[in-house]
């Protein structure tokens, strides 16, 4: 498929890094942790997450997501999608844990989810109270515990330590999104509980159709862009995940945050 | 149901039906899952000297008679990936080095630096500056450039050729010179696509190379072309994306097919082409030799 061509309508400006963009196209009829591919014309081609029907929430972290940071409502954009494997919604209360702009597609399925009559909780961890996003959204949907590294809000520290106030058996599905380090973190803590959660898992895509590789994970190849990112955290303990990942050269460096 | 194995390009697969290179070749544990899949034979992605972060995204895009790409040869370096490889033939499939540069010196030394069971030479990305089809369109570089590498290793060395040129044949007689054990045809086509909307080319490089059904009847003839010229054997590739054209391919004068764009639709493509072949064979009471170039016999 080409890129279809979309008009930004809205931008919100959730934090001084991160920005929700809306666009004018209704069509597109997401599933929450699915993706689109975002073509900055003369830029370059990026995955992003829907964070609602029609919007992505991006962090600016380099010269991609940057030079969307500067488009204006009015600018277009091509998008192809949406792409991958959603997070299946799985029983009647459900946990949402998130860190940083992870918690985009968590918002996502939290308002679907709720729509159905679901009951959701949240755990979503930020570095500082300035980087939070989506506060009010998350306390619409039910409870929400927030931790922040510098302790500036909510629970001080990472958002294993809101684990704690959780008990796993109490849901009946666990969703995760956030830096690789922190997702890892998490699975390991609730590892007897890995067959109920799912990760939406980042990696470097390029083709977004499955078939340039550049995205598969070890040990079995599984291609994330159309398998994914949305994985069972089973088929997460052992392999790359939390160990390494592949850059755009294929080459292996270390996982993120 | 009738046998697929066989020699093809000297290596002894259990059947013809290849991944083609660059195509889910990134890592060890994909190249074993497609071999896992059917895959009689796997080719990595094309791999050079120094690590490459390829193009500007798009690098893809699907138009509705094939794909359009321009990746820009991505590749970690042959230094970082004879793991990989080892990785690769646990998959119980031999495993194709794709290796490119940009002179001789640079082909060799990738070559001289990686394990596998056989090497295929790219002289044909038509999207790298330097690189691919920018040399390999020069019948003296080809000859050269696989002479250098067929001195080095001791394992067939396969010369994957480019259709962008007036005289194909021209090219793979040069292959055929240099001492290939096999030419593979052929590399995409250079083409271009331009959003309507904005006058953007979508690609990020601008421009780049055609693959998928839209380019079948062009390597079909090339691959009849080269059959029909050249003594050693010729690998066909580009547009298969079911068992009719593997058959039609092998018909045009492959005895081997490689199977790309195709997998988009997912890894059974492999396993369906090649139990198709057989299933065909066994209706027609014939063996895979005979399929090998029928269209030439045929008067
Ligand atoms: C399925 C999927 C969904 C995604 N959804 C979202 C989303 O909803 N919102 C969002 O903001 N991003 C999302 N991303 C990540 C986003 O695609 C990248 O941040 C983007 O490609 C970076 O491009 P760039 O050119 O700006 O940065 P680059 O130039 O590629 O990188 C600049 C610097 O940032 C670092 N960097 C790159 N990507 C990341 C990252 N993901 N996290 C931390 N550091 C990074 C690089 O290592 C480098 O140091 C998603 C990724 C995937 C695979
Ligand atoms: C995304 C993509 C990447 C490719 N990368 C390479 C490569 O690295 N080296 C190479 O020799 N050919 C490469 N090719 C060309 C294919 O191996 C093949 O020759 C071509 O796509 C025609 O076959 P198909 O129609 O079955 O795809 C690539 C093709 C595609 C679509």
């Amino acid at each position: 498929m080409r890129p279809s061509p979309v008009r930004i309508v809205e931008i919100i400006e959730e934090t001084s890094t991160v920005k929700t963009i809306r666009f004018d196209s209704a069509r597109l009829d997401p599933l929450p942790g699915q993706y689109m591919m975002v073509w900055i014309r003369g830029v370059d081609e990026i995955p992003m997450s829907f964070s609602g029907p029609s919007e992505m929430t991006v962090a600016a972290v380099g010269e991609a997501t940057r030079a969307l940071f500067r488009l204006r409502p009015g600018d277009g954009l091509g998008l192809r999608g949406p792409y991958g494997n959603g997070f299946s919604l799985i029983g009647d209360r459900i946990l949402l844990i998130g860190g940083g702009v992870g918690a985009a597609p968590l918002a996502f399925l939290g308002d679907v989810a709720r729509h159905k009559g679901i009951e959701v909780t949240s755990l979503m961890g930020f570095r500082c109270s300035e980087d939070i996003i989506f506060k009010r959204r998350f306390e619409r949907l039910g409870e929400l515990i927030l931790t922040t590294d510098d302790g500036s809000s909510g629970i001080p520290g990472r958002v294993s330590l809101g684990l704690e106030r959780l008990d796993p058996d109490r849901f009946s599905q666990i969703y995760i999104c956030g830096p690789e380090l922190m997702m890892w973190d998490v699975i390991e803590r609730w590892k007897d509980h890995a067959g109920k959660m799912q990760a939406s898992v980042n990696r470097h895509f390029k083709c977004g159709i499955g078939i340039c590789g550049s995205c598969c994970m070890d040990p079995t190849g599984i291609r994330v862009c159309q398998e994914g990112p949305v994985i069972p955290a089973v088929q997460l303990l052992e392999g790359e995940f939390g160990r390494y990942r592949r850059g755009p050269s294929g080459s292996r460096g270390p996982p993120r945050g | 149901m009738a046998t697929l194995r066989g020699d093809v390009g000297g290596l002894e697969l259990e059947n013809p039906v290849m991944l083609a290179a660059g195509i889910l070749g990134t890592t060890g544990a994909s190249l074993r899952r497609a071999a896992l899949a059917g895959a009689g034979a796997v080719v990595t992605k094309s791999i050079g000297i120094e690590p490459r972060d390829g193009h500007p995204g798009p690098g893809i895009v699907h138009l509705g008679v094939g794909l359009l790409n321009a990746m820009g040869l991505p590749n970690p370096s042959y230094r970082e990936f004879q793991e990989e490889i080892d990785i690769g033939r646990t998959g119980g499939s031999p495993v194709v080095a794709s290796i490119f540069g940009s002179s001789p010196e640079e082909f060799v030394e990738v070559a001289g630096g990686l394990d596998a069971d056989a090497f295929e030479l790219n002289l044909s990305c038509p999207h790298a500056q330097g690189y691919g089809a920018e040399i390999g369109c020069h019948p003296g570089d080809v000859e050269e450039i696989t002479r250098a590498v067929v001195r080095e290793k001791s394992v067939p060395v396969w010369v994957k050729l480019t259709p962008n040129v007036a005289d194909i044949v021209a090219l793979g007689l040069s292959a055929e010179r240099g001492g290939a054990t096999a030419v593979v045809a052929i590399n995409t086509i250079k083409a271009m696509a331009i959003d309507v909307e904005s006058g953007y080319p979508i690609l990020g490089n601008r421009v780049g190379g055609l693959s998928g059904p839209a380019i079948k009847p062009v390597a079909v003839r090339c691959v009849y072309d080269l059959h029909s010229a050249l003594s050693i054997p010729v690998i066909g590739v580009g547009g298969i994306s079911c068992w009719q054209d593997a058959v039609e391919m092998i018909m045009a004068g492959a005895s081997g097919v490689q199977v790309g764009s195709a997998l988009s639709g997912g890894l059974d493509i492999l396993k369906s082409i090649s139990n198709g072949i057989s299933r065909y064979l066994d209706r027609k009471g014939m063996a895979l030799a005979d399929l090998s170039g029928l269209a030439g016999r045929q008067r």
